[in-house]
């Protein structure tokens, strides 16, 4: 009989029942991580779903509303900063509205998974201490709902572009390089707040205003050009800068700073492994604190 | 539901069968050991364990923190008080048996069975586990009131480690089984509660692990939900699998499993025969063992705030002091009260709980009988039940005094009863299945071919009911 010692969420197959599973006292590991993921992928899509299903049940505009959110943002945001003379002037030619719409649109993807990446635990705490399964596929689910309003989100900027007259580039070929990027941003930090929240709930006050902070230090309503010399270094350890910029770039076809984006995809794989890191360390606890 | 439970037993098996034919079920092959646990131990902060919903705040975090950094103010390392809520268990379980956890509330039960089921992380030891696990620790987890019956059915399916396939495969078994039919596609929000829970049963009842670890679901829904509990877990147990369950119905460990383990204050304390175990277990469940008459006079209590309550005694229906009686027979407990001065509309209660503490049953004495209105001395009251409903089992019984508007005085486990098995009214012995009985009228009606006979119209639409 060859007896698989097996600690990971294999679900069984053939001669399934000749798997081991060992429960020892002891941290999770990064170890494992993406087999983990893989093996509880269906569970993965059932949470993605439920959460994106779950979003605009009982509203009469349902789905919409992934749409209205940052149009209404970006109208509003265009009245009151459009007329400020230094952000509308230095767009490079791009008209403002739509400007800001390619940059609202991913930095709203970010902070709403942002959001709801860190409170995705505490949120599901009945599955928590009752079901066994990868606690990492709630952060994971969260974003992933995140990327369907994104991707509804689009549409209205498919639309402007059309307006505007942008022309479309084969730069457009990044996007979904981009929305991995920020995907991973946003998971990355969600999964520090997420773990963090679990033990001290004042994460869920605190992130999202950390969150309309860190707005107005990325270059989303204003371009990255009006930020004088003295403060660049701020904006280039900014992981958010590259990535909304580059997004923006890839939409509009204006010149990517490669620098900054390089900077920002480091930083990026830094912090989701950190991120991930932390996460598995701590997760074997969530259930006692939770 | 218009189906029997013999029906649903049947679907029930029907679906069990095809489901192994299709390759999940075991296979037939010598006795191996199917949980090893060893050295098992869970240690709990005190504080942890109580305040659960309070939680930590970074504040007290923080400023512990810096406290400790600021010289000379270093705090005292605070005491914390732990708990050990598991410590030194070993156990080894083989494949195809049925193991009953019983235990008090906070013995470790659930602990032991969370650690199994790798939701919590033991603080020491270790646990192996041979094959496919599915824990039910919950019915219904995961289940979202916005989606509909069909929905949670995959969600609550992929939650419980089921395959989509695996779910798909099984839906309309699902669904039958559930009963729920037409309202499938209906946001559970919508559902009764025991629409809910059979949804959620029905889910579960699918899954097909090599171990199987329940927890108190038993607790749960009503009589024939719980019925159906027992009967799927039985036949989980007679198929070869290994079953592990927790519970306080003490019939149902006793029926359905072929071992048991008894756990007290987080160790075990007894393994072996379910009937022997069980039977010790109630009997330390008993408060005040074996005491005939329980003096109240010098006990004191919170709810004791003009104690008149002097004695109590229970006697059998010879009038000798006793602590059991037979199921379904005379129930009579004597209390002597002393009442200083008169007290005015007073009504008396016996509070009869189980083991567990929960409320069976409330006796009171009729306040508007002119005897109590105006009450004093010494007195020996006595309340009776001809035929105390209760089912054989350890009972608890508190007292209390109220006037009209207040309590004046309340005692609680004073004194403990033994419903004994036996004859039930005059139904003969049974299974006993429910907690209690009453006495029902039964009558068989002519045959029923000449009720519906051409010539006798039906009654029903012989006269309408008038408008």
């Amino acid at each position: 009989m060859d007896r698989v010692a097996d600690s990971s969420f294999k679900p069984d197959r053939e001669h399934s029942h000749e798997r081991l599973r060992v429960i020892k006292p002891g941290r999770g590991s990064l170890k494992n991580v993406l087999q983990d993921l893989w093996y509880s992928r269906e569970l993965l899509y059932f949470l993605t779903w439920r959460d994106v299903k779950v979003r605009y049940k009982q509203t009469t505009l349902g789905v919409l509303w992934a749409v209205l959110q940052p149009t209404l943002q970006m109208v509003v945001l265009s009245i009151v900063f459009g007329r400020v003379a230094g952000i509308a002037r230095n767009t490079g030619g791009t008209p403002y509205p739509i400007f800001l719409y390619s940059g609202l649109l991913p930095w709203t993807f970010f902070s709403t998974t942002l959001v709801g990446c860190s409170g995705s635990v505490v949120g599901n705490a009945a599955l928590v201490t009752k079901v066994r399964f990868p606690r990492i596929a709630l952060p994971v689910a969260s974003v992933a709902a995140g990327v369907v309003d994104l991707f509804i989100a689009s549409t209205v900027l498919v639309g402007l572009m059309i307006w505007y007259h942008v022309p479309i580039s084969i730069s457009l070929l990044g996007v979904p390089l981009l929305v991995l990027g920020l995907s991973c941003i946003s998971l990355g930090f969600g999964m520090v707040f997420a773990a963090l929240t679990v033990t001290y709930r004042d994460f869920r006050y605190v992130v999202p205003f950390m969150a309309q902070i860190w707005m107005f230090l990325t270059p989303v309503i204003y371009p990255a050009s009006i930020v004088s010399a003295k403060w660049r270094w701020l904006m280039m350890i900014n992981p958010l800068s590259g990535l909304v910029a580059g997004f923006r770039a890839v939409f509009l076809g204006t010149r990517i700073d490669w620098t900054t984006l390089g900077i920002s995809t480091l930083i990026t794989a830094f912090m989701l492994l950190a991120g991930a890191h932390y996460f598995r360390a701590t997760e074997r606890r969530f259930a006692d604190v939770i | 539901m218009p189906t029997t439970f013999a029906q649903q037993k049947d679907v029930l098996q029907m679906s069990y069968n095809s489901i192994s034919a299709n390759g999940a079920g075991p296979k037939k092959k010598e006795t191996s050991t199917a949980i090893t646990v060893r050295g098992l131990g869970k240690e709990y902060r005190i504080g942890a364990m109580r305040e659960r919903h309070s939680y930590t705040t970074l504040r007290e975090a923080i400023s512990s923190k810096v406290t400790n950094l600021l010289p000379g103010r270093r705090s005292a390392p605070q005491p914390t008080a732990r708990v050990w809520a598991l410590k030194d268990v070993d156990l080894t379980v083989n494949e195809g048996e049925v193991v009953g956890v019983i235990g008090r509330n906070g013995s470790g039960k659930s602990t032991l069975l969370k650690i199994l089921s790798d939701i919590v992380e033991p603080t020491e030891g270790s646990v192996e586990i041979w094959g496919r696990v599915a824990s039910l620790l919950e019915v219904g987890t995961g289940f979202h009131g916005e989606l509909t019956g069909r929905e949670n059915v995959f969600l609550n399916g992929a939650i419980l480690g089921m395959r989509m396939a695996e779910i798909r495969q099984n839906f309309d078994k699902i669904v039958d089984f559930s009963g729920i039919g037409q309202f499938i596609d209906t946001p559970v929000k919508r559902y009764s509660s025991g629409m809910y829970v059979r949804l959620a049963f029905a889910v579960a009842a699918h899954l097909i692990p090599r171990v199987l670890i329940v927890d108190e679901v038993l607790a749960v829904g009503d009589f024939e939900f719980q019925q159906r509990c027992i009967g799927r877990m039985r036949e989980v147990g007679q198929d070869g699998r290994t079953v592990l369950f927790v519970s306080h119905n003490m019939a149902a460990v006793e029926s359905l499993c072929s071992r048991c383990v008894l756990i007290d204050h987080g160790r075990i304390i007894k393994d072996g025969d379910p009937y022997e175990i069980t039977r010790e277990y109630r009997r330390s469940m008993i408060a005040t063992d074996g005491k005939v008459v329980a003096e109240l006079e010098n006990v004191e209590g919170p709810h004791r705030k003009q104690p008149v309550l002097m004695s109590a005694r229970l006697v059998d229906e010879d009038g000798a002091p006793t602590t059991s009686i037979a199921v379904s027979r005379a129930f009579e407990v004597r209390i002597g009260v002393r009442i200083r001065e008169a007290l005015s509309d007073l009504m008396f209660v016996v509070r009869i709980e189980n083991g567990y503490g929960e409320r069976m049953m409330t006796l009171r004495s009729p306040q508007k009988d002119a005897v109590y209105r105006n009450l004093k001395g010494d007195h020996e009251i006595s309340c009776r039940v001809d035929e105390f409903p209760l089912a054989p089992g350890v009972y608890n019984i508190g007292l209390g005094v109220k006037t009209r508007d207040q309590q004046i005085d309340a005692v609680g486990n004073i004194l403990s009863l033994t419903v004994t098995d036996g004859e039930i009214f005059s139904e003969g012995r049974g299974v006993v299945w429910g907690m209690c009985f009453a006495r029902s009228n039964w009558n068989v009606g002519p045959p029923v071919t000449a009720m519906f006979n051409e010539n006798t119209p039906d009654p029903a639409l012989a006269a309408p009911p008038a408008s």
